[in-house]
């Protein structure tokens, strides 16, 4: 195994740890806040070391370039949609979990 | 081996996710559950070698059908339907819907089980297309008449969609200035232009085409009736019909213009194939862009509104 592809594999193993840590917040955490906090944050980090291990794999510059434009995408869409869900949960008048809400 | 996997996976969680949209009951749930379907069975088709569908399906099946039953959803009450009162009252639904399913299966299985279709004889003859993929050589130029019907029915679709729903409101101007949607627009929009635009070119030789490109342009579209930056699309505007129209027209155009020269319907001349479809292509994206728009209803109604007209 060549140093490169133990370094992909580091990185896709260590991706996965964060995807599967993300998933596992969603279904523990307490409220909506903290659920959109593992899913975008964790996933983000997870999606860009999977790209990352892939990118090293990958056989031109060209796909290395494409997937780090779908992490990039990945990241402007889960930033917004993030604010936005959660904008939405406030307004309906989700409680942050062990918080109160102002009247 | 990873193969099998990811196909075993695939397997597994359609009918698992479809049989899961049937049983939810809670209606927003059942909205995502089915665009999760959506995005797997787009996988799905990536597996089966069909990436023009599975563009299709991502886009259209998933996107803009996704977009609009959210849509749809902030319309209605979250009252679920009791599906296990209602099978149980239509025992004929059920045994019809097992029928059908029994019969197709079986027309599936009757299917000749290495037979290679059609793909030898539009591989022989592709060369006369004016084009290098085989699938827009068929729907553009072999099976031109095929899709020019098509549009048709995309647009008496639009017109159906607005007979029945002819409001198209104007937002609230409060929305138009919020920070979030608007930079997420000006980040999105060149990119969607970019994907719709490169989408009709590598139609020539490599999946993707008018359908996908229209359907990536209807997606900027609704997110910008969304956020207010742009009206309903309305049936009195000129520009809405023109839009609606080049595509036809010109498809038509170019389909009658052979029997001038003494040709067939739809028969390209070999040497402007190539041109005319790309130009086609163009014009079937604004009208199938805007035809999808045509089904997006606009924004909601305030609900004082809504009862006053009542």
């Amino acid at each position: 195994m060549s140093p490169l592809e133990l370094l992909s594999a580091a990185f896709l193993l260590a991706g996965a740890a964060f995807c599967l840590a993300g998933t596992v917040g969603v279904l523990r955490f307490p409220d909506v806040y903290c659920r959109l906090h593992a899913l975008t944050k964790v996933d983000n980090l997870g999606l860009g070391l999977v790209v990352a291990g892939l990118a090293l794999q990958s056989a031109s510059w060209a796909t290395a370039l494409k997937l780090f434009l779908v992490w990039l995408f990945v990241l402007i869409s889960s930033a917004f949609t993030c604010q936005l869900i959660a904008r939405a949960a406030l307004r309906r008048g989700a409680v942050p979990s062990g918080g109160r809400r102002e009247p | 081996m990873t193969d099998v996997l990811l196909d075993g996976c695939l397997a597994l969680c359609l009918p698992l996710l479809a049989w899961l949209v049937l049983r939810t009951e809670s209606l927003s749930q059942a909205v995502v559950l089915f665009v999760a379907f959506g995005l797997l069975s787009a996988l799905g088709w990536a597996r089966l070698d069909a990436p023009d569908i599975a563009l299709v399906e991502a886009a259209v099946g998933t996107g803009l059908t996704g977009a609009l039953l959210m849509h749809t959803l902030s319309w209605t009450e979250e009252t679920p339907p009791d599906v296990r009162a209602r099978a149980r009252r239509r025992p004929w639904a059920l045994l019809a819907t097992a029928a059908l399913t029994l019969l197709l299966g079986w027309a599936v299985l009757a299917l000749p089980a290495d037979s290679p279709g059609l793909g030898p004889e539009v591989e022989a003859r592709r060369e006369d297309s004016g084009v290098k993929h085989p699938v827009t050589a068929v729907l553009l130029n072999f099976r031109g008449y095929d899709t020019l019907l098509e549009i048709a029915v995309l647009l008496v679709a639009a017109l159906g969609a607005r007979a029945v729903n002819p409001r198209s409101e104007r937002a609230s101007s409060d929305a138009a200035k919020d920070p979030l949607t608007g930079e997420l627009f000006r980040m999105m929009t060149p990119a969607l232009l970019l994907v719709a635009g490169y989408l009709v070119w590598v139609g020539d030789h490599g999946p993707g085409g008018a359908f996908q490109a229209g359907a990536i342009l209807a997606g900027g579209g609704v997110v910008a009736i969304l956020t207010s930056r742009m009206g309903t699309p309305r049936m009195s505007s000129l520009r809405v019909r023109w839009a609606l129209l080049t595509g036809p027209l010109l498809f038509i155009g170019v389909g009658v213009a052979p029997l001038l020269s003494g040709r067939r319907l739809l028969e390209l001349p070999e040497k402007l194939a190539g041109t005319l479809i790309f130009i086609v292509e163009m014009a079937l994206t604004v009208t199938i862009a805007m035809v999808l728009l045509m089904f997006f209803p606009g924004t909601r109604p305030s609900r004082a509104g809504r009862g006053g007209e009542r």
